[in-house]
């Protein structure tokens, strides 16, 4: 053994000292803060497209993907929300059974396997540690865990298998990868839970549960060889060890997608996949404009709140924005780059500010062939505000208040005031027509008309007794109300755990909202302190529910 | 013979070794009311399916006059003309609320197949396509297979609330998923084994064999789902073991041509050839044992069909146009649901023109074909219209006009399952809830 100077070894212990010590009372200030959470049961959520191509993509490089995903289940507004509840139908295993084999294949075709982690000695005969270090090193990443033994020998012992009738190595490797890919640890997010050695009978989340949680909820992707190197050395268990690795997270390449993620989720762009305008009436829309308007909103969110470090209300109201030629046709913008992008402003008399006169959100809710102002004030009300509006009352004659082709009725307001004098709608369409009024001035895709059937459009509008005269107004609204934010922060708090908050969640939530305030409305920063917090990873057991007394998160 | 269980059958034969499932296997369940016989003395399978529709009927150019056989045919049933004695009406049964608001065509729909109205898509029960496939779908390939004409893989069968079985919506997905991969011919000369196939089955082995240890941690609801994914994978499990065994050769079967792309979208022109394409394949695949349940959506339940250049929707047109006075109902809306049953004609054509046995594949099916809605106008669940077409194998009297009178609609339900072998005599919840079948169906 080398010999050290004591001095300067006791130097290092000093140094070591300091920096736990201060980690940890900068650690115990900020928890402070928190107030007690209970969490909830632990919850099993199915892996969306997004998060299984990801991880994939993740872990094996570069492959492609051959089968069809099935369509995620979309609850109480998020999707997130719905893969904690949704099952797997036949078609789904038939599908990811095909993508298994395909991804399985890819990695062990010749050109690709000289990257697994070992080749066999010879390939005639079944090679056993070799199976076994592949086993385990992909088996880790899939099931975000290392295998326990009895796991690894049957997905050897499938290999083994596989190269006997198959007379071939790989072909048995390639076998048992599939198998672990269709298994329901990777398909599904397993969450275990130990002893909470701080609580005498509590329970708390495993490491490597801590890491799923974590990974997903910040990139929308599996986690990686140094997140879990970190899980498995118990880090994560330490305020600083976990806030380590979120900001190691956050600073990284992954975290725009993850914002990307939920944003995508909250905006309902799953409705992009059947989207329908008619080809007569809007002839400029197509797929190319479809896919670049969903990309728009989404540059325009990440560039501001990400890179501009920008206050999350501001979406509502900034003239930036980001155009492709496709987009310029159905905006009527001139854009300078024959092909990509061009980061831009909607022009100051364009009528456009904020990202709800974007076309992904016009188009996405209005018919295929005509502007909605009920459906847009709807989805502004649902998406933005958080708020349900209840469906039509089912015995109500829709024809004596909307005929489309009645002439002394050419603009939508005047066939939507009709509904004013029928109480039973009025009580809803007040909550809904307001809101979308203020977009009349732009059609079913999207694009910009002074009016309609030759009468002049009035955009005038209201929200909470606010009246405004325009689509800017109403941006400004909802950037001035305080349930804009207060929404923003539900939705990401449920989207992170993938459920509902409960009762014992209430005084987190509103201090999740104070910090949220707090920032300035930053989003990053909002995530980081969902990432750090206890509350993100308590958990109760299944049979105390939601509304036990709080405990978990102790 | 002794009265098998056929969970317990399936979990032996799973269970043990070998895992060959032959088409005798079959005949066990049946409960030997079917007559009609392939000419190599092989008993044919029943059959079972739904045929969706949304946004209801135009009642006078829809509900006929007369009651029981030989039923006059108003303008909308035209398309069915030939097939008269092999196609029921059935009018007048009721979705009752019991105070569960009224959704809008969901409430109607997923009533009628569970039994149980709900206000939303979270059903209370499974719908009766997915309990007729636990009783006969477990010797085929696939123990069922959804279509959806529209472009949009909308699907209206759940074994749980939260995942629908979804649809296929591209006929080419649809021909690859049958006659592509994994298919064998019937009428092939000769029969090889793939070793591949044995090496899935023992991966899919070894991935069920840690379920006990997983549902051990899990809640009730989410042991619920995982039961859901093992069920799936026991499917794929069965269709590689189908896929082991020679096939039994299938009369006049020929392997249809792979169709051409198409437009998917839900303009009417393009749903029509979707949905003529599409049944074409289905009758192929019901004609060599792919699979004996289906559900095929026309339409969906709030109907987005439209015509080229229109602003308005089939759905918004019920809501949005005038009745013309002088005929009596919404023209352009009653457009839609004439195109509708032209659908429903063409279906039933494709099953016919299926030569089986001294009969039609149609005389070996029973297909209930619904909507969502009476009139959609007003959203109305009473008398939601219902078709049964098919003779279930001799199991079944066609051919009538069956008025409800105001009955709970559950009375079909659990008609066409005890028909298809379901062994419950009680189905629905609360005033739905109903002992009582149709007698008029019953041979």
């Amino acid at each position: 053994m080398k010999r050290v100077p004591l001095a300067s070894l006791l130097a290092v212990i000093g140094a070591v000292l300091v920096c736990f010590v201060g980690g940890l009372g900068f650690a115990q200030a900020e928890r402070s803060e928190e107030p007690l959470s209970t969490g909830a049961p632990t919850n099993l959520r199915r892996l969306t497209e997004a998060q299984y191509r990801a991880s994939v993509n993740d872990i094996f490089g570069e492959v492609s993907l051959t089968g069809r995903f099935e369509r995620g289940l979309r609850q109480d507004r998020l999707i997130a929300v719905g893969a904690s509840q949704q099952g797997l139908s036949p078609f789904s295993f038939e599908q990811y059974d095909v993508m298994a084999r395909g991804v399985a294949a890819q990695i062990t075709a010749p050109d690709r396997r000289g990257a697994l982690p070992c080749a066999p000695q010879n390939v005639e005969r079944f090679d056993a540690a070799c199976a076994r270090m592949i086993v385990s090193s992909y088996g880790e990443r899939l099931f975000r865990r290392p295998l326990t033994n009895a796991e690894t020998q049957r997905y050897v012992g499938a290999a083994r298998a596989a190269h006997q009738r198959l007379g071939d190595f790989y072909g048995g490797v390639s076998a048992a990868i599939s198998g672990l890919m269709v298994a329901p640890e990777f398909l599904f997010r397993v969450e275990r839970t130990e002893a909470d050695p701080n609580l005498r009978g509590g329970i708390r989340l495993d490491a490597y549960s801590k890491a799923v949680r974590l990974s997903y909820f910040l990139t929308n992707s599996t986690p990686d060889d140094e997140l879990l190197r970190a899980a498995g050395a118990g880090e994560l268990h330490t305020s600083h060890g976990l806030a380590r690795q979120a900001d190691r997270l956050i600073s990284s390449d992954g975290f725009e997608t993850g914002v990307r993620a939920f944003f995508w989720d909250m905006l309902g762009f799953d409705g992009f996949a059947d989207l329908t305008k008619d080809a007569v009436i809007y002839p400029a829309f197509n797929s190319r404009v479809a896919a670049d308007a969903e990309e728009q909103t989404l540059r325009t969110i990440v560039t501001h709140l990400i890179r501009d470090d920008g206050d999350y209300r501001d979406l509502f109201t900034t003239r930036q924005t980001h155009l492709t030629r496709a987009l310029g046709i159905v905006y009527r913008l001139p854009v300078t780059p024959r092909t990509g992008w061009e980061t831009t402003e909607y022009p100051e008399d364009s009528g456009r500010a904020g990202i709800i006169t974007d076309i992904s959100f016009l188009a996405l809710h209005s018919h295929p062939g005509r502007s909605s102002p009920t459906i847009r004030g709807m989805s502004v009300r649902e998406v933005f505000l958080c708020q349900t509006v209840p469906p039509p009352p089912p015995d109500v004659d829709f024809s004596v208040v909307q005929d489309s082709s009645n002439t002394s009725l050419p603009t939508a307001r005047m066939r939507l005031q009709a509904h004013a004098t029928q109480p039973a709608c009025a009580s809803c369409h007040r909550l809904m027509d307001p809101l979308g009024l203020p977009l009349e001035n732009f059609d079913g895709v999207g694009t910009y008309r002074a009016r309609e059937n030759g009468a002049p459009i009035d955009t005038s509008g209201s929200i909470n007794n606010l009246n405004f005269t325009s689509a800017g107004g109403l941006g400004q609204a909802l950037h001035d109300t305080p349930q804009t934010s207060r929404c923003l922060v539900n939705n990401m708090y449920r989207y992170a755990v993938g459920r509902n908050a409960v009762s014992g969640e209430r005084d987190w939530m509103n201090y999740l909202n104070g910090r949220f305030e707090t920032s300035g409305y930053r989003v990053p920063e909002l995530m980081r302190t969902i990432a750090t917090s206890n509350a993100f990873y308590a958990v109760t057991a299944e049979s105390e529910g939601g509304d036990s007394t709080p405990g978990g998160g102790q | 013979m002794a009265k098998m269980n056929r969970r317990a059958a399936l979990r032996g034969v799973l269970g043990g070794a070998a895992v060959s499932v032959g088409v005798p296997f079959l005949d066990v369940f049946l409960d030997g009311n079917g007559a009609a016989l392939a000419a190599t003395g092989q008993r044919l399978p029943v059959r079972f399916g739904t045929w969706f529709w949304g946004c209801g009927i135009t009642p006078s150019r829809f509900t006929p006059q007369m009651s029981g056989e030989r039923y006059d045919l108003p303008a909308d049933l035209a398309p069915i003309a030939v097939h008269r004695d092999k196609v029921s009406i059935l009018s007048g049964f009721n979705v009752n609320l019991d105070g569960v608001p009224n959704t809008p065509h969901i409430t109607g729909n997923l009533a009628l197949r569970t039994g149980v109205p709900v206000p939303n898509e979270n059903v209370a029960a499974a719908t009766f396509d997915v309990l007729i496939a636990d009783t006969i779908g477990a010797g085929t390939r696939f123990r069922s297979l959804e279509m959806s004409c529209l472009g949009a893989p909308h699907s209206y069968s759940y074994r749980t609330a939260g995942s629908p079985n979804p649809s296929e919506v591209s006929p080419v997905a649809l021909y690859q998923r049958i006659f592509g991969e994994g298919f064998q011919d019937p009428n092939a000369a000769s029969f090889t084994p793939d070793a591949r196939t044995m090496v899935r089955q023992s991966v899919l082995s070894a991935v069920s064999d840690d379920r006990r240890a997983l549902m051990h941690n899990l809640g009730v609801d989410d042991r619920q789902r995982m039961d859901e994914y093992f069920t799936s994978l026991r499917q794929l499990e069965q269709q590689l073991a189908l896929q082991l065994e020679p096939p039994a050769p299938i009369e006049n079967f020929q392997r249809p041509a792979m169709p051409g792309a198409a437009p998917l979208a839900s303009e009417i022109d393009a749903v029509a050839n979707t949905h003529r394409v599409m049944s074409g394949l289905l009758a192929a695949a019901l004609a060599c044992n792919q699979t004996r349940v289906f559900n095929m959506v026309f339409s969906d339940s709030a109907s987005s069909l439209r015509r080229h250049g229109d602003t308005t929707s089939h759905h918004q047109l019920t809501h949005e146009e005038l009745v013309n006075p002088e005929l009596g109902y919404q023209e352009q809306s009653a457009f839609f649901a004439t195109r509708s049953m032209e659908a429903w004609g063409v279906f039933i054509d494709a099953l016919a023109s299926v030569r089986e046995g001294d009969g039609t594949l149609l005389d070996n099916c029973l297909v209930v074909a619904h909507s969502d809605c009476s009139l959609a106008k007003t959203h109305a669940v009473e008398g939601i219209p219902v078709l049964i077409a098919g003779r279930a194998g001799g199991r079944v009297r066609s051919g009538r006009h069956i008025e409800g009178n105001g009955d709970p609609i559950t009375r079909i339900g659990l008609s066409v399952q005890q028909i298809m072998g379901v062994p419950i005599d009680q189905w629905g919840a609360n005033s739905m809830q109903t002992g009582q079948t149709i007698n008029e169906l019953f041979v």
